[in-house]
């Protein structure tokens, strides 16, 4: 849908055009590419070396999950704060599994992958047929996740299992972007099996929200319920989908968590449901639903971890920094979003005779 | 459901619909599962503490003295839910805040002062301005950013503990002075615990705030219908913000208990998932948790039915990092008793029982 009869001109015009979901996307990947620019000529030390940029990625793996799954949750216009509690509960879960009962790898996956269709299947079904908030569904949720991790195990532990260190340690090896150390050694530029996963899941998401039929439902309940429901969709079984997506994904999510750390604490992915919204909403989700997209979301994670990497090379590594930085970034974000919408929509209200431009 | 159906229904139904039923129900529910499992839960005795005065003690006490602080929370977030439509889920960070600039004031830059830097009424007064503030910057983005009220406060719940780090520069300091302790236990010579006196005078102003001015009235219609609430002149706008900034000054309170009871604070820790309590004493409390009508009294009763659920759990060695689970499960039973589908469906059944129950005595 483009306003074919825009009244602006030039620039304005072209910036009427795209589409919220592109505009606030592009504004995202601008300002992480800026950043990342301004970090290579000021801070130059890491930040030229290939393999800084891929231990972003390396490092926020599980947040890229979660956060895919909080953008599709977003799109309909919900929230799910549970993703941190559930990481918790599947890496202890899947450490006890590993290290006190001795079971397999396959089988943490396995119960990883349950416990996030359990969470998911639960709270899509209070919040889409019992039409409780979800807010309280998902934070009941959470403090659920976060008390049965306590329950299952109290002390944090690393795990020894063998073969699960042998995975935790592999590492896909990246030709032609390794670096020279001081001694004149080749290091080999690498990531984790975690990265590919995420990669993997960005893609299928990206694929799936453009071009399927439940994809393109989301945006539509997310954007005007009634609306959606008129056109033949079914609003509920849409959003018990996007939680039941939101949940297995968390339960991805804390595998590749557990794959990272390699082991299991209560207070594991702390914060994790707060970094998860952050990145989407930086990544030019709206709350109000109906607006996202999943390349934004992964530029908007990634921003976060960059901002947090610059915030300790530049000297400021005080543990409160990195809080402080995360919510001023949040907050700059969320006050351009009203603004952007609430002036589109005033241009949209004068502009009479033009279409309102809603979802993608 | 129409007038003539609800005058139809029974008794039972009546009582199911008062807003006060689910808090005493839960009430009842705990003291009678209390008195089977161990009747001494309601003993209470007359001690002496360190200090040799007069002390009441007992878990019945414990209860009225540590729901103080979420009662008072209560209080606030009611008037928040009430206006915004939403919840604010920064107050255990903003309590981290005010508590810190509290003891900033009084201890200064020395983590153990002789004596106090301040006198404590200043202290007091600067923390509630400085909660307030806090409360007012949620306020702006609610009301004049439109942002959603979870996730405008998102952001202070993010920054918040950190910004309580910031402020004591890392240290935990420690007030010395007796008379600090005074508010968060016991006053010499008084066996009943200090906040229990604090909630009490906080809950009369408010009660009488709302009673004497419109502040009720307007907060209400705000909630139910901005649109129309505008045309008949009042200022959505300023009153969202006013109930931020007046849950700002419960924040200030109450975190004033709770640093008094301890004349210490850490930061990571104080208050911590307080606002899942809150929120859920507002919901226990009857009110519907989508803004509108209020009703300040049962959520003050629902906050001392939620610290009742927690005492109990304590007794019963209940770990405190574990406590969360169950309360999560209380959270969900009663969010899905409350539920509009499902209350339709229990009012249905009763209904259909009663409808077959006379049916049975005609013939």
């Amino acid at each position: 849908m483009k306003p074919v009869n825009g009244r602006s001109t030039g620039l304005r015009k072209r910036i009427g055009n795209i589409t919220d979901t592109n505009l606030l996307m592009s504004i995202t990947i601008v300002v992480f590419i800026l950043m990342y620019l301004l970090a290579m000529l000021f801070l130059q030390k890491g930040f030229l070396k290939p393999q800084t940029f891929l231990n972003l990625l390396n490092s926020n793996a599980a947040l890229i999950i979660l956060s895919c799954g909080m953008t599709v949750v977003m799109i309909t216009g919900g929230i799910d704060i549970s993703v941190g509690g559930v990481t918790a509960l599947v890496s202890m879960c899947s450490a006890v599994w590993l290290d006190y009962k001795g079971g397999s790898v396959l089988g943490a996956i396995f119960i990883s992958l349950g416990i996030g269709l359990a969470f998911g299947l639960v709270q899509g079904f209070l919040i889409a047929y019992l039409d409780i908030q979800p807010f309280i569904v998902t934070l009941a949720g959470m403090f659920f996740a976060r008390g049965m991790t306590t329950i299952v195990n109290t002390n944090p532990f690393n795990v020894q299992n063998e073969s699960f260190v042998k995975l935790k340690d592999t590492r896909i090896i990246i030709p032609f972007l390794g670096s020279y150390n001081k001694r004149g050694d080749y290091i080999n530029a690498y990531i984790e099996i975690g990265v590919v996963v995420a990669l993997l899941v960005v893609a299928v998401l990206f694929i799936t929200l453009k071009w399927t039929k439940i994809g393109r439902s989301f945006y539509a309940v997310g954007g005007n319920r009634q609306s959606a429901l008129m056109l033949g969709i079914n609003v509920r079984r849409t959003t018990f989908i996007s939680y039941l997506i939101s949940g297995i994904l968390a339960g991805i999510g804390g595998f590749v968590y557990f794959m990272h750390v390699g082991s299991g604490s209560a207070s594991h992915a702390s914060g994790a449901e707060m970094n998860a919204i952050a990145s989407s909403i930086i990544g030019g989700t709206m709350l109000t639903g109906g607006v996202g997209n999943i390349i934004g979301t992964l530029f908007g994670t990634m921003s976060l971890a960059l901002i947090q990497n610059i915030v300790s090379s530049v000297g400021l590594d005080q543990a409160w920094w990195t809080g402080i930085t995360i919510a001023a970034m949040l907050c700059t974000f969320l006050v351009v979003q009203s603004i952007i919408i609430s002036r589109r929509k005033k241009s949209l209200m004068s502009a009479a005779g033009r279409n309102k431009t809603g979802g993608v | 459901m129409t007038a003539e159906k609800r005058k139809e229904g029974s008794f039972l139904s009546g009582l199911l619909r008062n807003q006060i039923f689910i808090p005493i129900a839960a009430l009842l529910l705990l003291a009678v599962f209390n008195l089977l499992a161990d009747p001494s839960f309601f003993e209470v005795r007359l001690g002496y503490n360190n200090a040799g005065s007069p002390v009441l003690s007992g878990y019945l006490i414990t209860i009225i003295d540590c729901g103080t602080e979420l009662a008072i929370l209560a209080i606030g977030m009611t008037l928040v839910t009430a206006a915004s439509k939403g919840q604010d889920i920064s107050v255990g960070a903003a309590i981290a805040i005010s508590g810190s600039v509290l003891l900033r004031i009084l201890c200064g830059t020395e983590s153990r002062p002789e004596s106090l830097h301040a006198p404590i009424i200043v202290a007091f007064l600067i923390s509630c301005l400085v909660a307030m503030a806090f409360g007012a910057f949620n306020g702006v983005l609610v009301a004049f950013f439109r942002i959603q009220p979870m996730v405008a406060t998102l952001i202070l719940f993010t920054a918040g503990r950190s910004i309580a780090a910031w402020i004591n520069n890392n240290e935990l300091p420690i007030v010395t002075d007796e008379t600090f302790a005074w508010f968060g236990n016991y006053i010499p010579g008084i066996p009943i615990p200090t906040p229990v006196f604090i909630g009490i005078a906080f809950f009369i102003l408010t009660w009488a705030l709302l009673k004497f001015t419109n502040l009720g009235l307007y907060v209400q219609s705000v909630g139910i219908n901005e649109q129309t609430s505008r045309l008949n002149g009042l200022n959505p706008e300023i009153i969202k913000l006013g109930t931020y900034v007046l849950l700002g000054l419960c924040v200030a309170v109450a975190g004033f208990i709770k640093v008094s009871r301890l004349s210490t604070i850490n930061y990571s820790v104080v208050a911590k998932d307080i606002e899942m309590d809150a929120i859920l004493a507002v919901a226990l409390g009857g009110n519907s948790l989508s803004g509108g009508k209020f009703n300040m009294k049962t959520s003050v009763l629902g906050a001392y039915v939620i610290q009742f659920l927690t005492t109990t759990l304590y007794k019963f060695n209940v770990k405190s990092d574990a406590l969360s689970a169950y309360k999560a499960v209380v959270v969900i039973l009663l969010v899905v008793l409350s539920a509009p589908v499902v209350r339709e469906k229990i009012s249905e059944l009763f209904r259909k029982l009663t409808a077959s129950g006379k049916a049975d005595a005609k013939a």
